[in-house]
């Protein structure tokens, strides 16, 4: 990946923001996109268990009950960067960490 | 008034369909979950307020809403369906094993007496159950291990678990169907499980009359018979008088008998109401003429049911959840289309309404009688 990733110290708490799908806004109850608080190393992982703690509506719609994998449909943005075939637990760019850029829950395109 | 209640499930959300005991004049609340697929909402018998649907969607997967106002709001609850022990495997469409993978529900059926207690099928095969009102689903395992199951296919839909009757004198047993499996039944409220598909004959599997690997697409009861069943099977219409120990086959005079739902009229089990498709290559009316077709002698002779059913032009299907009867004095049948028409009859079937025109695609019809 391009963008850099800065090594985040166990337990600092960051606010990491997240852009959902219409579907899933609107599953939550969201409006926008939202903050989740994460501890630790901000990673794909570390985000999404944020947002399922805070959305526990959640679970099961962007990565499966069972396996924990994304779900195919699903991609992951961030900061221009695809990093939907990224390991979750590599830590996202900093500039995720810092509450810069959104990291994007996206819905794959489809007609009908 | 509001007297009777429909709950319709299409592929763009859910809608909820009111009248007063004439059924003449329909108000349409909806979409509820737009642009989710809901394979089936349903309401509680015991308390009519209670409704369950099960949106799904191939992004999202499966969610499972819960109203308690009649489907004016609705909560999500649980969608945690995790298959118990070890998950085994059955054929995938090129042959090769495949571990069971849970996609979505297909069909909820309530308790008659508990508002809180419901089972699910689901895709793949299996049972599940909630005592919480939806909160928590546990899979009854012994359907999903039966002697049979790893060798399941699944059909064109999938490996789906659509049908679940449960026997309305308390006595725990229920039956099962699923597709391009067939018919099981159990004794003991949903624990253990046979094969229940003597008398089906299916063309073109290596053994015609197996123990499993039918095509069942819909099975109906009537509550003061609970041992006679009717079905529609991928081809034939077919009856059984002892629970689903032997079939027969009642089609008759049909005009085919590919087809997908069936339904019994609410005070004549002898009464019985099927949708005629042309066949399993084309998935439309015959002769592009909308007929449900109306045995009154429990099979082999049918009457087709026209007044008010499009008779010229009409190649919609019609889906195995998506006909209902209500039990109004005059038995009102409904059931909608993949054009989006939701058609009532307030006469048992002798002529027809339509109380919706352009809703989506009709994935599922339930019917709550109220008053």
């Amino acid at each position: 990946m391009d963008s850099e990733a800065v090594p985040q110290s166990v337990g600092e708490a960051r606010e990491v923001r997240v852009r959902l799908p219409y579907h899933l806004r609107h599953l939550a109850r969201l409006d926008s996109e939202v903050v989740v608080r994460v501890a630790g190393p901000v990673t794909q992982r570390s985000v999404l268990d944020a947002l399922e703690e805070r959305y526990p509506v959640l679970e099961g719609t962007i990565r499966d009950h069972t396996s924990g994998r994304r779900r195919a449909y699903l991609r992951f943005f961030a900061c221009e960067e695809d990093f939907s075939h990224e390991p979750p637990d590599d830590e996202l760019p900093a500039s995720v960490a810092s509450g810069a850029e959104p990291f994007m829950v996206v819905g794959a395109m489809a007609g009908g | 008034m509001t007297a009777v209640r429909l709950l319709v499930g299409t592929r763009k959300g859910a809608f909820v369909l009111t009248s007063d005991s004439a059924r003449k004049d329909w108000q349409i609340e909806g979409p509820y979950f737009g642009g989710w697929e809901v394979y089936h909402m349903v309401g509680s018998p015991a308390d009519p307020d209670r409704v369950y649907a099960a949106p799904s969607m191939d992004w999202f997967g499966q969610v499972v809403q819960r109203s308690d106002d009649g489907g004016r709001t609705w909560e999500p609850v649980g969608n945690k369906f995790e298959y118990a022990g070890e998950v085994g495997t059955h054929p995938w469409y090129d042959g090769t094993p495949r571990p069971w993978e849970f996609t979505r529900v297909w069909h909820f059926e309530p308790s008659p007496d508990d508002p809180d207690t419901v089972y699910a099928g689901v895709q793949d095969a299996a049972l599940f159950r909630t005592t919480d009102g939806g909160q928590s689903w546990q899979e009854l395992d012994g359907l999903r291990t039966h002697a049979t199951a790893s060798g399941w296919n699944p059909g064109a839909g999938g490996l789906c678990l659509h049908t679940l009757l449960l026997d309305p004198r308390g006595n725990g047993r229920m039956f099962a169907g699923i597709s391009a499996a067939g018919v099981f039944r159990s004794e003991d409220g949903g624990q253990n499980w046979t094969a229940a598909n003597r008398g089906l004959l299916t063309d073109g599997i290596p053994d015609p009359d197996a123990e499993a690997g039918h095509c069942v697409h819909n099975l109906a009861m009537h509550p003061s018979r609970p041992d006679v069943l009717f079905m529609q099977k991928h081809w034939d219409v077919m009856r059984s008088d002892d629970g689903a120990e032997h079939w027969t086959e009642i089609s008759g005079n049909l005009p085919t008998d590919f087809g997908f739902p069936i339904a019994v009229h609410a005070h004549e089990p002898e009464t019985v109401y099927v949708v005629p498709i042309t066949s399993d290559s084309l998935h439309y009316p015959p002769d592009g003429r909308l007929r449900v077709y109306r045995s009154r002698s429990g099979g082999r002779e049918w009457e087709p049911l026209t007044d008010g059913l499009p008779q010229q032009d009409c190649y919609v299907n019609v889906l195995r959840d998506a006909m209902a009867v209500d039990t109004f004095d005059d038995c009102g049948v409904y059931f909608g289309t993949t054009g989006g028409q939701v058609y009532v009859s307030s006469d048992s079937g002798d002529s027809w309404t339509t109380a919706a025109h352009t809703l989506p695609s009709v994935l599922s019809v339930e019917v709550q009688t109220l008053a």
